[in-house]
């Protein structure tokens, strides 16, 4: 019997530092992991891990966003808030993976983009733009998996993809929670209240259209949970590369992404 | 160029176009507004004669109609899904009366005006968005308008010139507003695959999730002097690097500097700079 829980108790098993990260699905889903450092623009930022891999015997590009789990490993992952380097060398991968015809495959789990001056100076608002525009363009399939944090633009910029699932737990924002009470309520405290009325569980974005599938969380972390998960990817991809203008049905996909009510349909 | 020494005369439909003058001082005699960067006080008319810009070269915020009229040729702007409002559709507290509160005070539906228009007789699509409203925030309507306005401009094969103003994206409407980013990118995306010009002009304050979608996805960014233009607000950063941060970070000479937009255009040269714009890029 799986508890319920509330938004917020959500929210705060979505940021466990004991919940599995983007390296622990890249090692234990795909075999063969080989990791593509940088953006050759800047550097390499450690808060995206990516590179190729197999997918049983499928060939794919793999880009995680990596918070880390202890105190060491979250302060050189940034606990997972990528800067502008991340998402272009995100970028540079997905443009690799296309050339070569290799589906791409995104675990998202990030507060959100990094929020730092140096940040800024490197032009994060254009790299997650840039993010955006090409993937809606993207000739191979791509599947995107919010795994802990979907934590607003900085989240999105790797989740433009085909299909978007989402791990039973996880919670998928424009704004966190605390960040939402204190600008609306000025009351950080009022969080939980904030939770609820985000609408970011699992639950909500598969109702609101927003995701295909909620991945179960029983038995996360174990060998048949990855096992189970992998196939499952398997199936969807080839799935996915059986659909003819792959890229006009994502841009049927967000297209429909509508909270309004119109007296006419029609664009004109 | 005969065009960019073309200056525009002040145009009194300016001050009708908005639905509600914003008078800020009211003194015994005529309005007048303090300028924040100099503290001089000007009076509205003559502030109007030179585009709500201060001797100091100051630009204040303009409503999105006002910025329409000033751009575009006299009586051509035909506005476009007017019919659009916002719904509540998380039901989010509080959200149905605040949008109430703000139609009656901004005299506008939305946080976004489109239509098309032209400009030195080229025809464009083009939006403007409200500071008024909301800061400009972008949820499930502000979406939509915009992305039908790039459908509408890929179908007539027009371009899009639009006035950003953004608070990022609406945090009422959830991933309603997050989604937004991905599917106006998508449009500006078709647009100008099909070889189609985008222009968009970043005021005062543009951040979050329009910065990181539509404002910086244009063929050419302008921006207006002394904008705040970036990701993050200013607070955050601050609270995130636990450092004061430079004098005039995240203006649009600071992201002009770092290489992120085309040009910095006073108010009272925009007119005659993007009409040079479309003239070029309508060349063949």
């Amino acid at each position: 019997m799986s508890t319920v829980f509330t938004a917020y108790e959500k929210v705060r098993l979505a940021r466990d530092s004991k919940r599995p990260t983007g390296g622990d699905y890249i090692r234990n889903v795909f075999t063969g992991f080989a990791e593509m450092h940088g953006d050759r623009r800047f550097g390499d930022d450690h808060a995206i891990v990516a590179g190729v891999a197999l997918l049983d015997d499928i060939p794919v590009t793999v880009i995680a966003i990596e918070k880390g789990h202890s105190a060491k490993e979250r302060a050189y992952r940034n606990s997972g808030a990528p800067s502008p380097e991340g998402y272009r060398k995100a970028l540079r991968l997905m443009k690799q993976a296309e050339k070569f015809d290799r589906a791409v495959i995104c675990l998202i789990d990030t507060s959100g983009a990094y929020c730092g001056s140096e940040a800024e100076e490197r032009g994060q608002g254009q790299a997650i733009a840039e993010n955006l525009t090409e993937m809606s363009t993207l000739r191979v399939p791509s599947i995107s998996i919010v795994i802990g944090e979907g934590g607003s633009g900085g989240a999105l910029a790797l989740g433009l993809t085909d299909r978007v699932w989402m791990l039973e737990n996880a919670v998928y924002s424009v704004i966190s929670p605390e960040g939402c009470a204190s600008i609306l309520w000025k009351d950080a405290s009022k969080a939980g209240a904030a939770a609820e009325s985000l609408r970011l569980t699992a639950a909500d974005a598969l109702r609101f259209g927003f995701i295909e599938r909620i991945v179960p969380e029983e038995g996360i972390g174990t060998e048949d949970f990855y096992k189970q998960l992998g196939k499952e990817l398997k199936e969807e991809l080839l799935a996915l590369r059986r659909e003819p203008a792959l890229a006009d049905r994502r841009y049927e996909r967000f297209r429909r992404m509508v909270g309004v009510k119109s007296q006419t349909d029609s664009p004109q | 160029m005969a065009l960019l020494l073309n200056i525009l005369k002040p145009r009194n439909e300016l001050e009708e176009g908005g639905r509600k003058a914003a008078p800020v001082q009211q003194d015994e005699g005529e309005p007048e507004k303090v300028c924040p960067n100099c503290r001089k006080r000007t009076s509205i008319s003559t502030l109007w004669a030179n585009r709500m810009v201060c001797g100091c070269g100051y630009h204040f915020h303009m409503k999105a109609r006002q910025r329409i009229l000033m751009l575009s040729d006299k009586d051509s702007f035909r506005e476009l899904y007017e019919e659009l409002r916002a719904e509540n559709p998380l039901s989010f507290p509080g959200y149905q009366r605040k949008l109430d509160t703000v139609r009656s005070a901004s005299g506008e539906d939305e946080a976004v005006l489109c239509g098309t228009a032209r400009i030195s007789g080229i025809k464009v699509c083009i939006f403007a968005m409200e500071s008024h409203f909301m800061m400009g925030s972008m949820g499930s309507t502000v979406g939509e308008k915009i992305t039908r306005l790039f459908e509408t401009a890929l179908t007539e094969r027009l371009p899009v010139v639009g006035y950003v103003v953004s608070g990022g994206a609406r945090m009422q409407e959830g991933l309603f507003s997050l989604m937004q980013m991905a599917k106006t990118s998508a449009a500006v995306k078709r647009h100008s695959d099909a070889g189609l010009l985008y222009i968009s002009i970043l005021t005062d304050p543009t951040t979050g999730g329009v910065t990181a979608s539509f404002g910086m996805e244009a063929d050419i960014i302008l921006a207006e002097p002394g904008a705040t233009v970036g990701f993050a607000g200013r607070r955050v950063v601050e609270q995130t690097t636990r450092k004061a941060l430079p004098k005039g970070f995240q203006t649009a000479e600071f992201v002009l500097e770092h290489g992120f937009i085309d040009e910095i255009v006073d108010r009272n040269r925009q007119r005659a700079y993007i009409a040079h714009l479309l003239a070029i890029h309508g060349r063949r």
